[in-house]
């Protein structure tokens, strides 16, 4: 008796402590551009919103992570119910900034009832989408965490008339099933930074190229365009090619592993800035200069600020940009489909481009920096 | 050989590192009888059960069965061959139910039927006035029910051998006297049993036949009119036995001081494992004994003074001045030492080294930050393996691999390291062979003469007359008398504890 | 003969020799691998360098760990898994302490050693956390370390608000790198200091009798004198200054921290690095020193498969293979099969010899 009391006290701590994890996303400053709130004040014209669905979403609110949304619903009959469904916030600076812009958008102030799922998994994710559907929302954003396995779910929304937008990730998915995909060419992004490289003139290419988590989005489309580059030119070759999880810890033991072989490299392609720092991290402790002007040509991805401070201090020689500000996009078209309008274009591809570290200024760390 | 031979074990060797277990024993039991199996311990009785049964492989030789060769390869082997074991300690799950541990291993395909399985273990355990039922806890029945069960478990399945190591050892004797009930119906049955003990009217009660090991080695096989006990005891040591009555007399008393306090005196002391509140006291050198039936509260008494039980009332003064015993720490710091009365449980720290479990009490005494040099622990162990003749490979040898006598004896090292003012032996001597037996009450003797006081526990009413000169009667978790000087005989203690004035 | 089963039979024989299986495999199969550079790094400082540095300084914060896992072992018969998640936690408030709340600062705010000390002393109360579920309320280890396990990471981002902290001091890099003057990779130090401090601690306290008596027999342990609910919170509270300073390693390599990804998975290395140090699981006698060889096998596993490179998405079963191997190879049933066959073709072979 005296055990399952003790056990069910744990358990109560680790809800409540689940719980203040989770809430604490909430906190985060509002920074969201002046464009993105602007928008929002049309959200009070729309009617559509089904009073029963809509209680029906703030209960699902109470049982899930979010608090924020149930404050006081009491007052919000005319709000849209989103469910956003993202992947951990914490997993880089790129998701951070993601994360932050989404709720600075998506709250009661712009016209919306937000839930907010957060997983690193894909199953967990198609979970999280198939309690949203069951709750009836409004609409599904979704940023998946792998590109396949959705087709059910996303079936199963449109049979309850839920839309769903696709943000910063595609799918492998049939187009009718979303209304709507905002992305980031990845391979595109892949694609600037090659041609970047290329332009850099080196005689021989020695990539050490450290791959993202295998299989998401953006390691497919940044590994696309190195690998074809590589196959097609003799004098371009991949000292090694590892995955390093996204994690700055792995990419350093990755490039300190060939250092410790003593195989020459002169380019480090890696697919996020973190790893890119920890790439650095190694080359700074076995004393291999990099950067503008050094032995080694350092590439990252994502355009945190703190790497764009490097390159501006010429640590780095380029950072690919993956625009992670999707909000104002998806408000776009959430407003124009409230208001009776048709989407035409259903991919739409965010603008992007990379920073070279000898042309990069102090106005762009500020504007770019994420 | 004789067609009712039913088991035959040939030239069997066993070594352990360092240790030659069993030389070339030969060990031959018939249909229905009961053969006794004796010896020291450490003279290779359990290891020569522990190879019948598969626990241990034997190194040469061989085992019949029936007049076949057969492997014993794991105790499973042994159980399918229909060989029976009740071990000395209970190895039995307290915290399943007493049904559950009766069928274990027994059930026959993937379903139970509970209802029909406690039924008939209700029906076993009536058969054999065990006072428990199928649906109780056996964590929750006293040591001697539990062991009681662990019988029933074996005797219940139909078995052409049965062996009992050290049944006897935790049982009184109403227990021990159905339990003999039970041999004897299954000897009838043609069962052949070994039985283990160390209880000398036991085996003159109860067996046909006895076979004597001494240091790992066949000392000899003999039918028990053949063998006086002088004659087996003396076969058992290898030398002729002093006479336990001369205990006492030989050794020259301490004499208190006239008029001063006792050393230690408990008043209304109430722990919360069940006992009313007692009285008690010990004078400087004195032997003194508590004496009641099995589970009538004798342990809970000594470890409420020892604080090993919440103290919940009552006060302990020592030397006439009051002090606060809360834990056992309190009492070590006090000059109290307790020799627990279950040695596997409460007493051993098994994996630890003779050398450390010596040196354990008095090290916590010395404080976290001044441990024992590694000379100087080798050198205080050294120093009480010789003064307790305590045999072991080497003082680095984990004590779990010691026999229980020497385990009893490496603990008892432990706590006069400590060198108490009040030393606490509950139950010492169970379990243990009978020459250790024999030196511990010595032991406790010679202490007391020294000056120490002594509080000695034993199930053995000899032991105690031989070794107290004021025994405490318990009933019921009660105190219901003191006897001592005249008082202390036989027939007194059992009408004392049977609440009967007269005699 | 006896010399050498006193040798195999020795606690630490099985992850020795496995240390010395894999140096011998990398001498076969590339002698490059031992090469040993003194270099001079980006800040003009010379070090060493080599594949054999490398272990030494990666595989730092697991055999601090190891230590710590050991001592939990010990004493409470389980394992703490919340030791990842708890590495999150204390390298946040360390970097909450020096970046500031809005995670920016560009100087640090205050002395690293006292940024240090406050992570150790919160480092230490969530294993008195998890020591009070183990001690007093007598919950499995592993499920009341779970409790931290599930939450550390939030608590970790909640400490820095969801930010990514860098520090830019280069003297915070020093214990992840290399302190100028010094060419040995600081983390070893770091790690060999550790090692240094227990073995003293070892040797002038009673903390491994008392442990392993708890570990071993609870009961016997309060009836001697000692308080088992005491020794049992003390082993977590070890436990949780081995975390705050593998904490202080791992943010200091790349001076920044990563909630979701920093030590990920340690907690198990740290188990099986236990395991390998032929130590039992289910606590007891314990050799902190096995331990340690344990966890410098599976950095030497690591750094060898990365030298072949092996995709790190295919170490973990490579490393299974192994770790299969050496836990089969030291299991107590397979030693004593392996002791009699021995035995067995010994006197077989003597047998002959008289025929």
């Amino acid at each position: 008796m005296k055990k399952l009391l003790a056990l069910l006290l744990s358990l109560v701590m680790v809800l409540s402590l689940a719980a203040c994890g989770g809430s604490t996303d909430t906190a985060t400053d509002d920074t969201a551009d002046d464009a993105i709130v602007s928008d929002t004040e049309e959200a009070d014209d729309t009617e559509e919103a089904d009073t029963t669905e809509e209680a029906d979403t703030t209960e699902e609110a109470d049982t899930t992570e979010e608090a924020d949304t149930t404050e006081d619903t009491s007052s919000s009959g005319e709000l849209i119910s989103v469910a956003i469904i993202n992947n951990d916030p914490n997993e880089s600076g790129y998701r951070t900034a993601n994360d932050k812009d989404l709720q600075a958008m998506f709250n009661e102030e712009n016209g919306y009832d937000a839930i907010f799922y957060y997983s690193l998994k894909n199953d967990e994710q198609i979970a999280y989408a198939q309690q949203a559907v069951q709750a009836g929302v409004d609409y599904l954003l979704l940023s998946a965490a792998d590109v396949s396995g959705w087709d059910s779910v996303l079936k199963d929304a449109q049979n309850n008339g839920i839309q769903v937008i696709l943000f910063d990730r595609t799918i492998d998915a049939d187009e009718s099933l979303y209304v709507a995909s905002i992305v980031s060419d990845m391979a595109q992004e892949g694609e600037t930074a090659v041609s970047w490289l290329e332009s850099q003139g080196l005689e021989e290419y020695n990539i050490i190229h450290i791959q993202g988590v295998m299989g998401s989005a953006a390691q497919v489309g940044r590994t696309g365009a190195l690998d074809s580059k590589v196959e097609s030119e003799d004098s371009w070759n991949l000292v090694v090619q590892q995955t390093a999880d996204w994690n700055a810890e792995t990419a350093q033991q990755i490039v300190q592993s060939v250092i410790d072989s003593g195989e020459s490299f002169n380019v480090i392609y890696a697919e996020n800035d973190d790893m890119a720092k920890g790439a650095v991290a190694a080359l700074d402790k076995a004393g291999i200069s990099h950067g503008v002007g050094g032995d080694v040509i350092v590439m990252g991805f994502d355009c945190n600020a703190w790497a764009l401070e490097e390159l501006l201090a010429g640590n780095w020689n380029y950072d690919g940009q993956c625009n992670p500000f999707q909000a104002a996009y998806i408000d776009e078209i959430i407003k124009t489909l409230e208001s009776g309008g048709t989407i035409e274009e259903k991919s739409i591809i965010m603008e992007e481009q990379g920073f070279d570290a000898t042309t990069i200024t102090q106005e762009d760390v500020d504007n770019y920096g994420i | 050989m004789e067609h009712d031979v039913v088991l035959e074990m040939r030239h069997i060797d066993k070594s352990f590192p360092g240790v030659k277990a069993l030389q070339n024993v030969d060990f031959t039991l018939r249909k229905g009888e009961i053969h006794a199996l004796m010896g020291e311990n450490g003279a290779g009785k359990s290891t020569l059960i522990k190879v019948l049964t598969g626990v241990y492989s034997k190194d040469e030789g061989d085992i019949l069965l029936e007049g076949k060769a057969v492997a014993i390869r794991s105790p499973q082997d042994a159980q399918n061959l229909g060989i029976a074991t009740v071990y000395q300690e209970i190895t039995l799950c307290p915290n399943l139910s007493v049904a559950e541990n009766m069928y274990i291993g027994r059930t026959r395909g993937a379903s139970v039927n509970w209802k029909k399985m406690n039924a008939q273990a209700d029906k076993i355990l009536e058969n054999l006035d065990i006072p428990a039922t199928g649906k109780m806890q056996l964590g929750s029945c006293s040591l001697a029910v539990q062991q009681m069960i662990a019988i029933a478990w074996a005797v219940d399945m139909d078995r052409k051998v049965l062996i009992l190591d050290e049944p006897t050892s935790s049982l009184d004797e109403q227990e021990v006297a159905k339990l003999f009930r039970l041999m004897r119906e299954l000897k009838e049955r043609g069962v052949g049993i070994v039985f283990v003990t160390h209880f000398f009217d036991q085996v003159y009660e109860a067996s046909d036949r006895i076979t004597v090991l001494r240091d790992g080695q066949l000392v000899g096989e003999y039918l028990i009119q053949d063998l006086p006990r002088v004659q087996l005891v003396s076969k058992m040591l290898g030398k002729e036995l002093d006479d336990q009555a001369d205990l006492r007399g030989e050794q020259p008393r301490y004499l208190p001081e006239e008029g001063a306090a006792p050393v230690i005196e408990a008043h209304q002391l109430q722990s919360d494992a069940g006992i009313y509140p007692f009285n008690f006291y010990i004078n400087k050198g004195e032997v003194n004994g508590f004496t009641s039936l099995l589970g009538s509260g004798r342990s809970e008494c000594v470890r409420a003074i020892f604080g090993a039980d919440r103290v919940i009332g009552g006060t302990v003064k020592k030397n006439g001045k009051e002090i606060k015993i809360k834990k056992p720490l309190d009492a070590m710091k006090n000059g109290i030492a307790y020799l627990s009365e279950e040695r596997k449980a409460d007493g051993i720290i098994g994996d630890l080294s003779v050398r450390d479990n010596i040196i354990l009490a008095s090290q916590v005494l010395r404080g976290f930050m001044k441990p024992y040099s590694k000379a100087e622990a080798n050198k205080l162990a050294d120093e009480y393996i010789e003064l307790l003749q305590v045999k072991t490979a080497s003082r680095d040898t984990p004590i779990k691999s010691l026999s229980g006598g020497n385990q009893q004896k490496v603990i008892v090292a432990r706590w006069l390291l400590m060198h108490p003012e009040y030393l606490i032996l509950d139950e010492p001597t169970r379990g243990i062979d009978v020459g250790t037996k024999q030196e511990i009450q010595k032991l406790a003797l010679q202490l007391a003469s020294e000056g120490m006081s002594v509080t000695f526990i034993s199930s053995e009413t000899d032991e105690m007359l031989h070794t107290c000169s004021r025994l405490v009667v318990m009933r019921d978790r009660k105190m219901v008398g003191e006897l001592t000087g005249e008082e202390l005989t036989q027939n007194k203690i059992m009408s004392t504890i049977a609440g009967d004035a007269a005699v | 003969m006896t010399r050498l089963r006193k040798i195999v039979s020795n606690q630490i024989f099985i992850p020795v020799a496995a240390l010395l299986l894999l140096a011998l495999f990398n001498l076969i199969a590339d002698p490059s691998f031992y090469k040993i550079t003194l270099d001079t790094n980006s800040a003009g400082n010379p070090v060493l360098s080599g594949y054999l540095i490398t272990i030494l300084d990666s595989g730092a914060e697991l055999a601090i760990l190891a230590i710590g896992m050991t001592l939990v072992t010990a004493a409470s018969g389980g394992q703490d898994i919340s030791v990842g998640a708890a590495i999150a936690i204390s390298g946040s408030v360390m970097l909450r302490l020096l970046c500031g709340p809005d995670a920016n600062s560009q100087t640090l705010l205050m002395p690293i050693a006292c940024a240090f000390l406050i992570a150790m002393v919160v480092s230490m109360l969530f294993g008195a956390f998890n020591g009070i579920l183990v001690a007093v309320f007598q919950i499995q280890p592993m499920i009341a370390t779970l409790i931290l396990y599930t939450a550390g990471r939030s608590i970790a981002a909640w400490i820095n608000q969801n930010q990514l902290p860098v520090v830019v001091d280069p003297t915070f890099a020093y214990f992840g790198g290399y302190i100028p003057g010094c060419a040995v990779p600081t983390p070893f130090i770091i790690a060999v200091i550790c090692m240094i401090i227990i073995g003293l601690v070892l040797k002038f306290t009673n903390l491994g009798l008392y442990t392993q008596c708890v570990g071993i027999n609870e009961r016997s342990s309060r009836l001697n004198g000692l308080n088992p609910t005491f020794i049992k919170i003390l082993a977590f509270v070890i436990m949780g200054i081995c975390v705050s300073v593998a904490a202080l390693i791992k943010v200091s390599r790349i001076s920044s921290i990563n909630y979701s990804v920093i030590a990920q998975n340690i907690e198990m290395d740290a188990i099986l690095a236990v395991a390998l140090g032929g130590n039992v699981l289910s606590g007891g006698k314990f050799n902190v020193w096995g331990s340690v060889i344990g966890a410098y096998v599976i950095q030497f596993l690591t750094t060898t498969l990365f030298k072949f490179n092996v995709s790190s998405v295919a170490l973990p079963a490579y490393k299974a293979v192994v770790v299969t191997l050496l836990v089969v190879a030291s299991a107590p049933a397979v030693r004593e099969k392996l002791s009699e066959l021995s035995k067995r073709l010994k006197s077989k072979r003597s047998a002959k010899e008289v025929a």
